[in-house]
């Protein structure tokens, strides 16, 4: 039996998906494929486009090689269109005048941007975002312009709009519609998600009409809106939308529906019979997907019928059923779902919205009118509920339990309402873009994959828009454990223990060096970022060594190694040690004059200290060197440690004080500075009821009173507050500092890594009381011991950048290149209100230019 | 060819960052061991001159560095990153001799 010939014209992702589907399939052999390719390329991934902006090369990108086709045996045709359909010879004719012979034609021409006609559009800067060639001159035109405009504010522009924002320009998004993305949001939804496109610094423009581009005066362009606005520009770029690539069913008698678009029947076979559409150029009972996932469908839809109807002759199986426009929007730090029906169009619908304008959070449900189905969701600021929702509508499953309970954030210590994974049909579709179902990952874990890798390799799962990531993980864990197979709450590979136990192993075999854990207690390996710093702030907490001696060094993260805290281009920031906050005005000068030597930037932080940014590595040692001759010490502001103890000022000056709160916390933090913990430690001592130290707010909050000192422990500010518990009242001092050192080392025994005293707190069970119980009470008989503990750290006290100056050997470290006397050529700096700051994306590339070309700034 | 260091100039399991041709290279020594890895000191999620100063182990039997900034971990041997598949780190061969580290 002779081959049937295949003809595909176009060779985008849906294209290549058919070509894909047919060359893995058992019928492989009973084909000639061919296909032809309007771009000087095969096909890539247009879904991930916009990583050629942050470095993906177009290679990154292909989704095959001219190698791969030759050898799966695809004859394949580059930059050369097709142009002619001769339906009754069943041939077609390229550009270059080829001819080819077809027993089935696929049509996969995509579509192409929508340019609205606006006077002025076709200037060399205006551009539009579709394929890797746009992409290039986007890039060249970015090289010599300064401000962008993204025309369209949908999920393409948005898109867009990014990668202009990267490529350096000043960037705006001009929309036609009174908010963003309002396709797919409500309006809550479309503001909040206006003020966190503002706040990534992309300006917004909406209910804009553009009426025409004609020159500007600041800029290349000048948009001139329909309300008599305008806008300066050096470059627009159009997303309006697209329109399906229809020119050759048009030409050749193909039914085309009204606003365009390819008819096909459920088949995806067009108005004749041995034509098929698929992907974007194809129109569906009156819909044009314009997503990956749908045109794949229609891909196997199409070749399944192809099968059936040459080879086997059988009835066909399959048929396109339509499918879910649900999406989320990849913008790095811009969380944006909608799913389903999400304005609520749905008869008798009924909504449920969560709005917390604080934590920049939106919210919305749309579900059924008896409240027990799920329709469609709005989520803005956190998708994480995104696969959970989607799940329970393409399921149609009822919704567990009250509907609000899906989008209020958990409560306490409450685990947040999932739908729970085993109530998932095996059937459901858990990755749309790859058609990943929750049988196949059940299978791949049967098959032994046990981490995402794993299942994103096998799989394929997550490896598209990455918008199931979450879900994916769940059911992986689940069949995990549905398996027997533990799921993991070690510390990390390299250590079966968690943080808690690894401190209590290393406590009673008294350890003293990473290497005797490793090699006594670990699972092979060398360790990674995160057993390492632990296990070194467990080796501190108790053994107090020098951080910086050769068996610890290598363990110390970036900013314990040196000592400071790293800082976006890599320069580091100087805390010198202000207990209580007292500071001489001599202190303030010597501070200063460093500041000013060395043009450090300079601010008082929340902390009631100065911090001085900026410093480059070998000029930290003269630093300090200068500070500590002024007599400070290190403040330990990049340690998980002791940080401040704030203070009020007190009896000695304040009208209200009641007791000495400068001199209290000035004892306090010399105390317990320097004490390393699973996560900083924050103090701070009032004068009085008034409270104006804010303690409860602190780790270990102490306020005066008539009769004594009252404690506060656990309490946080930071991401998540929390007020403090009051934990004992009228305390004399001795009795408060021996409670403090008690509660500090139960605290750093038997906390979880990073854990603030906080979350330590809500964590433990029996809570306050239980506490109360072993550091009041002795409960447990351990009290002495851990003012033990407490002692022996207080005593081995000493300044890490006193010991680090006068230690040459460490010194060395001290320096950009460790073979030469040069400095990191990759710093910019402007300077703003008087001091000097590191130079945005946009400025630095301003001053290269400069710097690299230095006669060429006029123009 | 840059002879860089002495192989003691780099404390065990930690890096330095090197001046090659031009380019910042990143120096890892494992361990109290003599060997030696050189990837590009170029952070490219930070933008910034910073590999050479994040720790450094294992992941299953390849040996990593973490970025000091926003914690990716990449291969040490090919560069490659964990996180996303389209990074690379530049690479460089590191001979030991005699004590002196050099690059190729
Ligand atoms: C400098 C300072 C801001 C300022 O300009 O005022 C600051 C700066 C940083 N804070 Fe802070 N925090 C500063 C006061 C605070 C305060 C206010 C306070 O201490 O009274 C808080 C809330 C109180 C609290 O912690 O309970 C605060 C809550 C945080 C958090 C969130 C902690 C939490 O439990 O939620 C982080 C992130 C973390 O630690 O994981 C953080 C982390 C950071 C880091 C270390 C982020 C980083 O890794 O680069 C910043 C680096 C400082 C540097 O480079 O020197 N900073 N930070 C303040 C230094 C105080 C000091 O003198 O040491
Ligand atoms: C920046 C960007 C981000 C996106 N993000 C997402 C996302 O997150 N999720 C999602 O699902 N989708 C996304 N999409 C949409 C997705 O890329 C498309 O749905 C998909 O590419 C459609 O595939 P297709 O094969 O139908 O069309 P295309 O990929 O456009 O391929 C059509 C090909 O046919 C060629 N062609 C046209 N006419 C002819 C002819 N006569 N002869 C020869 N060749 C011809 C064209 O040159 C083109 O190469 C995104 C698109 C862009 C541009
Ligand atoms: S807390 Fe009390 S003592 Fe301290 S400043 Fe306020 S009012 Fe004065
Ligand atoms: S749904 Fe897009 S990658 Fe899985």
């Amino acid at each position: 039996m002779s081959k049937k010939r295949i003809v595909v014209v176009g060779n985008g992702m849906v294209g290549h998906n058919f070509i894909n589907t047919l060359v893995t399939s058992d019928h492989a052999s009973e084909f000639d494929i061919i296909t032809f390719a309007e771009e000087d390329r095969l096909a890539y991934d247009r879904v991930q486009l916009s990583k050629y902006f942050s470095g993906s090369s177009a290679d990154d990108l292909a989704l095959t090689t001219e190698a791969e086709y030759q050898s799966q045996g695809v004859i394949y045709t580059l930059n050369d269109k097709v142009v002619e359909i001769d339906s009754h010879a069943k041939t077609i004719t390229t550009a270059s005048g080829r001819k080819e012979g077809y027993d089935k034609l696929v049509l996969a021409t995509g579509s192409f941007p929508f340019v609205p006609p606006i006077p002025g559009k076709d200037q060399d800067h205006c551009l539009v975002y579709r394929t890797i060639e746009d992409l290039e001159n986007i890039e060249a035109s970015a090289k010599v312009s300064k401000t962008g405009v993204v025309v369209g504010g949908g999920l393409l522009g948005l898109e867009a709009a990014n990668a202009l924002k990267e490529a350096g320009l000043e960037t705006h998004v001009v929309e036609f519609a009174p908010r963003l993305m309002a396709v797919q949001l409500d309006e809550g939804g479309g503001k909040l998600l206006r003020r966190k496109i503002e706040d990534l610094g992309v300006q917004v423009h909406v209910e804009k009409n553009t009426k025409e581009i004609v020159a500007g005066e600041e800029c290349r362009y000048r948009m001139n809106f329909a309300d008599g606005s305008f806008l300066e520009t050096d470059m627009i770029l159009f997303s309006a939308g697209i329109r399906p690539q229809d020119e050759l069913a048009r030409q050749f008698g193909l039914d085309i529906g009204e606003r365009g678009g390819i008819v096909v029947n459920d088949y995806c076979q067009t108005s004749n019979d041995d034509i098929y559409a698929i992907g974007e150029c194809a129109l569906w009972d009156n819909k044009i997907y314009g997503l990956v996932a749908p045109g794949y469908q229609m891909a196997k839809v199409a070749f399944n019928h192809i099968v059936d109807s040459l080879i086997t002759h059988q009835e066909p199986a399959l048929a396109f059923q339509g499918a879910d426009m649900s999406t989320k929007l990849k913008l790095l730090g811009v969380e944006v779902a909608s799913i389903g029906d999400a304005h609520g169009h749905t008869a008798g619908s009924q909504s449920y919205v969560f709005n917390d304008d604080i934590a920049e959070v939106y919210k919305r449900l749309i579900v059924s009118a008896d409240g027990k189905k799920l329709l469609g969701a709005v989520l803005v600021g956190d998708s994480e509920a995104y696969g959970t929702l989607l799940q329970l509508m393409l399921n149609d499953m009822d919704i567990p339990g009250n509907p609000a309970s899906l989008i209020l954030p958990a409560s306490d210590g409450a685990e947040p309402v999932g739908l729970g994974v085993s109530a998932l049909p095996e059937t459901a579709q858990i990755c749309s873009c790859y058609d990943v179902t929750k049988g196949d990952i059940s299978k791949a874990v049967q098959g032994g994959c046990c981490t995402m890798p794993d299942i994103k390799g096998e799989t394929k799962a997550t490896s598209g828009c990455g918008g199931c990531t979450a879900l994916v993980k769940q059911v992986m864990d689940a069949e995990m454990e549905a398996l027997g197979m533990e799921v993991n709450t070690d510390i990390c590979e390299h250590f079966s223990y968690t943080r808690r136990e690894l401190a209590d192993v290393i406590r009673v075999k008294g350890y003293s060096t990473f290497a005797e854990v490793l090699a006594n207690e670990g699972n092979g390996g060398c360790g990674c970022e995160i057993c390492k710093p632990a296990i070194g702030s467990i080796l501190a907490s108790f053994n107090n060594e020098y951080v910086l001696k050769d068996e610890h060094i290598g363990l110390q993260d970036t900013n314990d190694i040196f000592l400071g805290n790293m800082q976006k281009d890599g320069t580091y920031s100087v805390v010198p040690r202000v207990p209580g906050g007292e500071i001489t005005p001599e202190g303030l000068i010597a501070i200063g004059e460093v500041a000013k030597e060395f043009d450090l930037y300079t601010k008082i932080t929340g902390g009631q200290r100065i911090d001085l940014f900026g410093a480059q590595l070998h000029e930290l040692p003269t630093i300090w060197e200068k500070l500590i001759d002024a007599g400070f010490e290190t403040g330990h502001a990049y340690g998980k440690s002791l940080r401040t103890v704030k203070s009020c000022v007190g009896s000695t000056w304040c009208r209200y004080g009641v007791l000495d709160s400068v001199s209290m916390a000035i004892a306090l933090e010399n105390r317990y500075k320097g004490l390393r913990a699973p996560h900083k430690i924050k103090f701070a001592v009032s004068g009085c009821t008034r409270e104006c130290a804010e303690a409860q707010s602190k780790d270990i909050g102490v306020i005066a009173t008539e009769t004594g000192w009252n404690l506060y422990v656990c309490g946080n500010g930071g991401m998540r507050p929390r007020h403090a518990d009051l934990f004992a009242t009228d305390l004399d001092d001795e009795t408060l500092v021996k409670y403090i050192d008690r509660v500090l080392m139960f605290y750093v025994r038997t906390a979880d890594r990073l854990q603030r005293t906080s979350v330590w707190m809500e964590n433990m069970e029996g809570g306050l009381d239980y506490l109360k119980d072993v550091v009041i009470n002795d409960s447990l008989d351990i009290c002495e011991d851990l003012e033990r503990g407490m002692t022996r750290v207080v005593g081995a006290y000493q300044c890490e950048w006193k010991t680090t100056v006068n230690n040459p050997e460490r010194l060395k470290r001290f320096q950009h290149f460790i073979n030469a006397d040069e400095e990191d050529k990759n710093l910019f700096y402007v300077r703003e209100r008087g001091q000097r700051r590191p130079a945005t994306e946009a400025e630095r590339i301003e001053l290269v230019e400069l710097a690299s070309n230095p006669v060429a700034g006029g123009e | 060819m840059t002879n860089v260091c002495a192989l003691t100039d780099i404390a065990p399991d930690t890096g330095v960052c090197a001046l090659h041709e031009g380019e910042q290279v990143a120096l890892f020594r494992i361990g109290n061991t003599e060997q030696v890895f050189a990837v590009s000191n170029y952070d490219p999620f930070g933008k910034a001159n910073v590999m050479s100063r994040g720790l450094i182990g294992t992941k299953g039997d390849r040996y990593m560095v973490a970025s000091p900034l926003y914690k990716q971990h990449y291969d040490l041997a090919t560069g490659e990153c964990f996180e996303d598949e389209n990074i690379k780190l530049k690479t460089w061969t590191v001979q030991v001799k005699d004590g002196r580290v050099e690059l190729v």
